[in-house]
């Protein structure tokens, strides 16, 4: 029997797969001919933008080539476009000559829309749809000047970014009142508006394009409002339709676009459609995730197998211009649906769930899109959520007690839960490649293509690897610190001791920062990177220090300050007291407050009064509290073996002289402390960074604890017999912190980066680096182990107080 | 104009600001440079942040607060549709010299 004969219209994402199927699955089943109006193969198309913006290069983005397509002895006609179907001879005409077929598959994908506005088709006017319009993008960009993009969809905005990384001031016009209205809600468009200003790009809403005005060629854009807008770029990117000409014109059902059934089949039975160019029971189809399903049915009922597609619900998770955004569900608002609302405006993340009765239906996240798919998989499965209401909108991590971390996040989903939304591949599959010998990111891709289409799940497939692998498995290095440079936290400490950096102009040189001088990102961390690692070279800099540890007190909202004076080990006196109460009545302090820490918080300080309060307090012997630090905090304690009956050994006492030895060092984050004085733990010892447990025979020394933000028990450290055993470890332990942890990174964290086996290795094990950690640390607290209230009060007041008053000047 | 002397140029830290009380409220000093130097209001339009105490990097500064940045060549707040008041200042001869006029002082003349 002779082959039977395939022609296939149109080489895009869809149809490539469909051959990719079909091919794998019996490679001799048909003789096939693809015709592609582009002159080329197949490309993810879906990477354009990283194209125009020059972050990869058309190659790096080709899916199935010439060559790809010859090994499987596929007759490719790329440049051709086709004329006619003739369904009555079965022929398919192209430029260059007539093709018969047996089946016929047409994906021809979409089209861009175009407006009808005068000027539409001058030159300088592009779309945004294929590799051409993404060069003649790239090509008008070396020429710079103003581009105006109309549309503010996913298109439109990754044309803007792509088109300002490239050096154009770019404007983006869009009708509706806020940005990708389809996808995100009013709060979540505000938030994308906004990033994208931050990046120069400018946004006008509710702004609706008259015409485009020119002589030549492109000069600008008018609006309906009058406003005129300069241009040398004209990007329509106002949405898509199918193309579906060839179909019309060969007497197919065709809606909306070309109408197919279960099978794929349109009304004629030996002609298939796949992808965009598709109705299928009313839904188009724009998304990579259902025309990957499509292709599978396609190929399916090409080979005569039972197959059967259906529309599924669809979240989207995308990454426009470097922020991330979520939406999935049903977010509109509406009678009997209930809203949760979480905002962070400092780290710009906005969560909004819409629940209807004890369901969740929709949910939209910008900014921190981490759970999304655990929502997605909710709204899916429609699971009853009433039982978790309360923390739901903070995640997995919060249910069930499980912990913050996103590893565990990612270890706790089922198999089935979805991973990788454009190729519809579940955590189950692609844990079953891993274990099958796909030791990296890449291997990954190719067998189970995975993360291989948009790439925004990436992360979760890494965390997948490392939770299968282990230590076998290295995390690609982590986001750069900030936007004045492309290196990353551990790449600059590292740098900074190997090269070696002592300064931090040597760092912004050396290291090639973007900017002048670092920001308020950069700044702190590589001031503590410094002074850390070169404690007598480096002289800590008060400029590139938050305010509170500029001005050593917390700022509250009204701009006055808070003063914490230290009380050791919780431990005052009469005396301090009265000091204390005296410089709260001579203050006009507002609240005097007693803190978690075991000691009393003075609010309400002008700032102008802090050198003249702390010399009151200094007076009374009493120092700094460092509140306001990254660095050691308290040292909490019970009174132990001095009063209570059941205390085993002296913790108030081992307390006191854990902060005698601590205080004024800079850590990566604050440093807290307790010691309780028996297993009751009254001073709560297993929620710190360290917390140490006297016992009748020792002391046990913990670590990694937390009682913020996450709340975890400390981890043993080791169980030593005696007092100066415990502190040792203690100094050792926060040595290495400070020498290997990330800025901000309390020591739980870090402990779960680096492992508490590599920590009790040089901590509790290597008895000579234990050492080098404690006298490395000594060396360091010659130079910080000092009052800076003192200080500051004696030689720097003035600093406290206005340059100049011109209020007080009489009126000339 | 009407320049008067405010103080010293060593008297605000490189990378730094200090504030100065005026009739039309307080004023922030930032010196960005060797002899580089802006004024604008000391108040960050958001929730009232004194902004000499924040983080000053290139010609810009970051409210102690919330962390909103203001670029000092124009006042605008980046990313956010805010801006604060600048003021003429200049440098003579190592004192720094504001713009008395637009501060208002004149008002009760």
């Amino acid at each position: 029997m002779s082959k039977q004969r395939l022609v296939v219209i149109g080489a895009g994402m869809a149809s490539g797969r469909v051959l990719e199927h079909l091919t794998d699955i019996a490679p001799d089943a048909y003789d096939i001919t693809l015709f592609n109006a582009e002159p080329r193969g197949n490309y993810n198309r879906i990477m354009l933008s990283p194209v125009l913006s020059g972050e990869k290069t058309y190659p790096e983005i080709v899916t199935h080539d010439e060559d790809w397509y010859a090994k499987r002895g596929i007759a490719c006609r790329f440049g051709e476009h086709v004329t006619a179907i003739d369904r009555a001879a079965r022929t398919v005409s192209g430029q260059n000559g007539t093709s018969a077929y047996d089946k016929l598959l047409i994906a021809t994908g979409s089209a861009p829309f175009i407006i009808p506005v005068p000027g539409k088709d001058l030159p300088g006017v592009v779309t945004y749809r294929d590799l051409d319009d993404t060069d003649a993008m790239v090509a008008a960009a070396h020429k710079g000047g103003a581009a105006v993009v109309i549309g503010g969809g996913l298109l439109g905005l990754e044309a803007a970014a792509g088109l300002a990384l490239r050096g154009m001031a770019v404007t983006v016009v869009h009708l509706m009142g806020h940005l990708m209205e389809r996808q995100l809600d009013e709060a979540a468009g505000y938030l994308l508006k906004r990033d994208l200003e931050a990046k120069g790009i400018t946004v006008l809403t509710r702004a609706s394009t008259k015409a485009i005005l020119g002589k030549d060629r492109v000069e600008a854009v008018l609006l309906e409002d009058g406003t005129t807008l300069p241009a040398d770029l004209v990007v329509m990117a106002v949405g898509i339709r199918p193309e579906t000409r060839l179909a019309t014109d060969a007497g197919l059902t065709v809606a909306r676009g070309i109408e197919v059934d279960a099978q794929m089949r349109t009304s004629d039975p030996d002609i298939y459609a796949v992808g965009e160019c598709v109705e299928f029971d009313g839904h188009l189809f724009g998304l990579v995730a259902p025309l990957y399903d499509q292709a599978r049915v396609v190929a399916d009922s090409l080979l005569g197998r039972d197959s059967a597609f259906s529309v599924k619900d669809v979240a989207t998770k995308l990454k426009v211009t470097g922020c991330d955004l979520f939406s999935a569900g049903d977010f509109r608002d509406g009678p009997g649906r209930e809203d949760i609302v979480y905002r962070d405006p400092a780290r710009g993340i906005y969560k909004r769930l819409v629940i209807e009765g004890d369901r969740l239906v929709g949910a939209v996240i910008y900014g921190d899109t981490a759970d999304g798919n655990w929502f997605f998989g909710l709204i899916k499965d429609r699971t009853d959520i009433e039982e978790m209401r309360e923390t739901l909108i903070f995640g997995p991590a919060y249910q069930g007690g499980a912990t913050a971390d996103p590893l565990s996040a990612v270890a706790a989903l089922p198999p089935e839960a979805e991973i990788c939304g454009c190729n519809g591949v579940c955590k189950g599959k692609i844990v079953a490649a891993i274990e099958g010998g796909a030791g990296d990111l890449g291997a990954v891709r190719t067998t189970t293509k995975a993360s291989a289409s948009c790439g925004t799940c990436t992360g979760l497939v890494e965390q997948l690897l490392q939770l299968t692998l282990g230590d076998a498995f290295q995390m690609p290095a982590a986001q750069p610190i900030c936007g004045c440079t492309d290196r990353t936290h551990e790449d600059v400490r590292r740098l900074i001791k190997t090269i070696p950096l002592k300064s931090q102009e040597a760092v912004w040189q050396e290291l090639g920062w973007t900017t002048r001088n670092g920001c308020h990102v950069c700044r702190p961390a590589i001031n503590f990177y410094l002074l850390a690692d070169w404690p007598l070279e480096y002289r800590d800099d008060p400029q590139s220090r938050f305010i509170n540890e500029r001005k050593h007190a917390n700022i509250q909202k009204d701009g006055t300050f808070s003063v914490v004076p230290r009380m050791w080990g919780g431990i005052t006196t009469p005396g301090e007291l009265r000091a204390i109460a005296d410089a709260a009545e001579k203050y006009d302090v507002r609240t005097v407050k007693v803190t978690g820490g075991q000691r009393i918080d003075l609010l309400g300080v002008k700032g102008e009064d802090l050198p003249a309060i702390w010399a009151d307090l200094n007076k009374a012997g009493l120092v700094s509290g460092h509140a306001y630090s990254k660095g050691l905090r308290t040292v909490k304690t019970c009174v132990g073996t001095d009063h209570c009956r059941f205390g085993t050994q002296d913790s108030t006492g081992l307390g006191i002289k854990l902060e005698k030895t601590l205080w004024g060092s800079w850590t990566p984050h604050k440093v807290k402390l307790a010691v309780s004085g028996c297993p009751r733990n009254c001073a709560e010892a297993t929620c710190k960074d360290v917390g140490i447990i006297c016992v009748d025979s020792g002391y046990q020394v913990s670590v990694a604890g937390a009682a913020g933000m996450d709340v975890k028990e400390t981890e043993r450290l080791a169980d030593v017999p005696t007092e100066q055993e415990a502190i040792d470890l203690t100094i050792a332990f926060i040595q290495l912190y400070r020498e290997n942890a990330k800025y901000l990174d309390r020591p739980y964290k870090w402990v779960a980066k680096v492992g508490l086996e590599w920590v009790k290795a040089r901590v509790v094990e290597d008895i000579e680096e234990r050492t080098r950690l404690i006298s490395s640390f000594e060396l360091s607290q010659s130079i910080y182990r000092r009052d800076p209230w003192a200080e500051h009060a004696a030689k720097r007041a003035e600093a406290y107080a206005p340059l100049a008053d011109l209020t007080l000047e009489a009126a000339k | 104009m009407n320049w008067i002397d405010i103080g010293s140029l060593d008297d605000v830290p490189m990378r730094g600001a200090r504030m100065v009380k005026t009739r039309a409220g307080c004023i922030a000093v930032f010196r960005t440079g060797e002899a580089e130097i802006f004024a604008a209001s000391n108040t960050c339009p958001h929730r009232g942040g004194p902004l000499s105490e924040g983080i000053v990097h290139g010609t810009r500064v970051t409210c102690p607060l919330h962390n909103w940045v203001f670029d000092l060549e124009t006042g605008n707040a980046l990313g956010e549709d805010a801006r604060i008041t600048t003021y003429l200042i200049r440098i003579e001869a190592g004192r720094i010299l504001i713009d008395g006029a637009a501060l208002g002082r004149r008002s009760a003349a």
